[in-house]
């Protein structure tokens, strides 16, 4: 079972040796309501852990997704571009958003795990 | 954080309670959505009836001794015909200043069987303003009274009218002329209505006592054909239907004319003016203006959203977004903003500045989904 790291920003990195897939939590999209749009990263684009990666739109405004980790990204999911929808059905599965290759494998211990995650979610108003 | 200072409509129990998303709007605790969500919303107004809460607005009557005197003072504010205007009729204006610029947009009511009485509806963000405008230049014989005890319903949609008719089966409401207005009896309760709003579908707007607000939303609510919605579908109902909102597409610096008002302001102001601004506005009539108000289409998926820069085909900035989102029934990204005249053809090439980049679109007519009012 492949790990999973989130951040206070709500965005979530699944670990599979270096390579982490990259999405926004299932909260996150509940709090964005219907996502209309999805500004992917280029492939080899190199983001420092905390840049602005990608741009998710829904009906109402734009939101930022940062990279969770630092590296460069390996890949895109071309079905969320084609289907934004799939961020809000399905965040931590098929409405993943990219792939990125870990610069620095130990940046994932700043991250929390599911179950601080679970707790940091039951602090907010 | 001041939550003490936030003003409540009549419904907002009821919005709570429906698991509605509140937010901060024009000073008041308003729902943005419910469970369904934007988009859910919008698209159930457009096929069937949606209940907006619209208390927030601002309410008023004025009484005067006769409609002319009504009319004539309110006549020196905005540059409609309202002297014209029948009973049982209600007409859209906006208040001007001195330079033609917009203060607010409003709606006007002659009810019927009140001579000397005009209701009038105006912007939630505006009222403030509206109301000190209103008190400094009434005369002694006209009154001012706000009805700040009065909740507001809007329905709309095409199912609209069924429903209000079964709920009030007795009036012959499904036969009201789109821009009408009269008294109604849903039962015990005794309520105006007006059949007109925001959404570009077939609806009624329904005045009403704040303690019956509740009772008569959840009696509404019970209709298999109504649901709940929020700000923000309401939002994305009127883009779509090309609709100004105040603060976006009006302000105090922009006229009537430019903002594609002109269709608002009878041949008798035109010509007789008489209103603040009427220089700058009959100038904009004859001459054209130099900048007018466009919808716009993107031919991508992103979206573009108010104070984007927009730049001609050319390069040169020419304008900037005053709404934009997307719009759910028309399926794609849509904007209005102003430009230069010579660039407002449907069909000329633009780009919208969006994080830096230069998004290609295009002026597209309006409204981008078109208007289902009821001409019956």
């Amino acid at each position: 079972m492949s790990e999973i790291r989130f951040t206070k920003d709500h965005e979530y990195v699944r670990i599979d040796g270096d390579v982490g897939t990259v999405g926004i939590s299932d909260h996150a999209q509940q709090q964005l309501g219907d996502v209309v749009f999805v500004e992917l990263p280029a492939l080899g684009a190199k983001f420092d852990q905390g840049a602005g990666a990608a741009v998710v739109e829904s009906v109402k405004a734009a939101s930022d997704v940062f990279a969770p980790v630092s590296g460069v990204v390996v890949a895109v999911n071309s079905e969320v571009d084609a289907e934004p929808a799939l961020i809000n059905q399905d965040a931590l599965g098929r409405g993943w958003i990219m792939k990125i290759k870990l610069a620095d494998p130990k940046e994932l211990e700043t991250l929390m795990n599911q179950s601080d995650y679970d707790a940091f979610l039951t602090t907010l108003a | 954080m001041s939550e003490s200072a936030i003003l409540l409509t009549p419904l907002h129990r009821l919005h709570v309670e429906l698991g509605a998303r509140m937010a901060p709007f024009a000073g008041y605790d308003m729902p943005i959505h419910y469970s369904s969500g934007i988009l859910a919303e919008h698209l159930q107004t457009r096929a069937s009836a949606g209940m907006f809460d619209v208390s927030h607005m601002g309410q008023a009557r004025l009484d005067g001794p006769d409609h002319a005197t009504t009319a004539l003072a309110l006549e020196r504010l905005c540059p409609a015909d309202i002297l014209g205007l029948a009973p049982g009729r209600q007409r859209y204006t906006q208040f001007l200043n001195a330079e033609g610029g917009v203060i607010d947009d409003l709606m006007v009511t002659r009810p019927p069987g009140a001579d000397g009485r005009l209701n009038l509806v105006v912007n939630a963000s505006r009222k403030a303003v509206d109301f000190a405008l209103l008190e400094q230049a009434l005369p002694a014989d006209v009154r001012l009274t706000r009805l700040d005890e009065a909740a507001l319903i809007a329905v709309q949609g095409p199912a609209a009218a069924r429903v209000l008719a079964r709920l009030a089966p007795e009036s012959d409401i499904a036969a009201m002329p789109f821009m009408s207005a009269r008294p109604i009896r849903f039962a015990a309760l005794a309520t105006q209505v007006s059949r007109s709003g925001y959404t570009g579908e077939d609806g009624f707007e329904i005045s009403l006592p704040a303690g019956e607000a509740e009772a008569f939303a959840r009696r509404l609510l019970d209709e298999s054909e109504v649901e709940p919605i929020g700000l923000g579908a309401r939002d994305s109902l009127r883009l779509e239907a090309g609709l100004c909102l105040y603060g976006h597409e009006l302000d105090e610096t922009i006229d009537p004319v430019e903002a594609g008002l002109a269709w608002s302001i009878q041949k008798r102001r035109r010509v007789e003016g008489r209103f603040p601004g009427t220089a700058r506005v009959q100038r904009a009539l004859t001459e054209g203006p130099a900048r007018r108000r466009v919808g716009i289409r993107l031919e991508g998926r992103a979206p573009a959203r108010e104070g984007a820069d927009i730049v001609s085909a050319s390069g040169e900035p020419v304008g900037r977004v005053t709404s934009g989102g997307f719009g759910p029934s028309v399926g794609a990204p849509i904007a209005m903003g102003y430009v230069a005249s010579a660039l407002t053809a449907p069909g000329t090439p633009l780009a919208l500045t969006v994080r830096g980049k230069p998004l290609a679109a295009r002026v597209a007519p309006l409204p981008f989904h078109p208007h289902a009012y009821h001409r019956g």
